[in-house]
């Protein structure tokens, strides 16, 4: 990445974030459309992407509901979906912790796979910013994807079912994504901690709402955390 | 689909949109800058490699685009972005070399 530009962490959040638009729109898009076809107005399924602003979990909920679930299993399945979320906002914590309440709040709202994804790599990157810096670089990775993910939500809900299909568009989230976690694995723990989450979510994908993910996350957290130990004691070895 | 309830919908929108917003508050809202232990912070620091590889590898292996069956012009396009993003550092790079890939094979192959 290239820090050495004299480019202000805001505008350097944005520049990273804008690639995640060739995700955000079509998605945002086909719930849009699916939503619409599930009943809902325009206005009920702008106000679900701008409240819940997290889209698997949004298309978790709607699929339950088309189905008539009771709404705490609505409620439930959904969440669990989310719960990485309190994982992204425990590893924000460290690095933006001590900015004022209010701007944490806002920060905690736009937490989501893309602006953490960025965020934490950036963070990572430039040891010597500070907090202000941090949340600036954080809001600036915002900026290109959540308004875009209301905008194509709301294209999609008046164009209707109007939707291009055979373009792979399903396939932009596993690229954008590991395009993202590539240049992070750099240390032997990332290496592993990224095998581990691999390997234990295809294992634990049988398991219903999302919870694999959520099993992988835990077990290549300590993946990494044990292979960093393990490198400290052979380093002192030596 | 006439039938979701505009009680269970609305009732699911604002609950959905608290508890999403309370499992992204909870720790950077709640900790703020109080010191974590040392333990917790070596764990917390593989977050991103930990959560977002488990959260992409069914989508590769079991693609939503072809109902859920093993596709190679998507396996090969996932390696192709892991490889060259790995490489080169390159973001852009490892988004254009892995959609390039994906469609140049879904052409050749399909």
């Amino acid at each position: 990445m290239p820090s050495s530009h004299p480019r202000t962490p805001y505008w350097q959040g944005f520049r990273d974030g804008l690639p995640f638009l060739l995700v955000i729109a079509p998605f945002g898009l086909l719930f849009g459309v699916v939503a619409t076809e599930a009943g809902l107005s325009v206005f009920e399924t702008l106000t679900f992407s701008v409240v819940v602003i997290a889209g698997a979990a949004q298309f978790t909920a709607l699929q339950l509901m088309s189905e008539h679930a009771p709404t705490a299993i609505v409620l439930a399945s959904a969440l669990a979906v989310n719960l990485r979320m309190a994982m992204y906002s425990a590893s924000l914590t460290p690095h933006i912790g001590a900015a004022p309440l209010w701007k944490r709040a806002v920060i905690a709202y736009f937490t989501v796979d893309q602006s953490y994804a960025c965020s934490i790599v950036a963070y990572e990157e430039n040891p010597s910013w500070s907090v202000a810096q941090k949340t600036a670089y954080f809001m600036g990775t915002v900026t290109p994807i959540c308004p875009m993910w209301y905008g194509f939500t709301l294209v999609g809900s008046l164009i209707g079912s109007a939707m291009p299909s055979g373009l792979a568009l399903d396939f932009a989230i596993p690229i954008t994504f590991l395009a993202i976690i590539a240049p992070a694995l750099k240390t032997p723990a990332h290496r592993a901690a990224a095998l581990a989450s691999v390997l234990l979510s295809l294992a634990f994908s049988f398991l219903p709402y999302n919870l694999g993910v959520l099993v992988a996350g835990l077990g290549a957290m300590m993946t990494g955390a044990q292979v960093e130990l393990w490198q400290d004691r052979r380093k002192e070895d030596l | 689909m006439e039938g979701i309830d505009r009680t269970t919908l609305w009732t699911v929108i604002i609950l959905l949109g608290l508890g999403s917003f309370g499992l992204r508050f909870v720790f950077t809202g709640l900790v703020g800058d109080r010191v974590m232990p040392e333990w917790l912070l070596r764990h917390l620091r593989y977050t991103a490699v930990a959560v977002l590889p488990g959260l992409v590898a069914p989508l590769v292996i079991w693609p939503t685009g072809t109902g859920g069956n093993f596709d190679l012009p998507r396996l090969v396009a996932a390696l192709v972005t892991l490889g060259v993003g790995y490489a080169t550092k390159n973001v852009l790079a490892a988004i254009g070399s892995g959609a390039a890939s994906l469609y140049a094979l879904l052409y050749l192959l399909g």
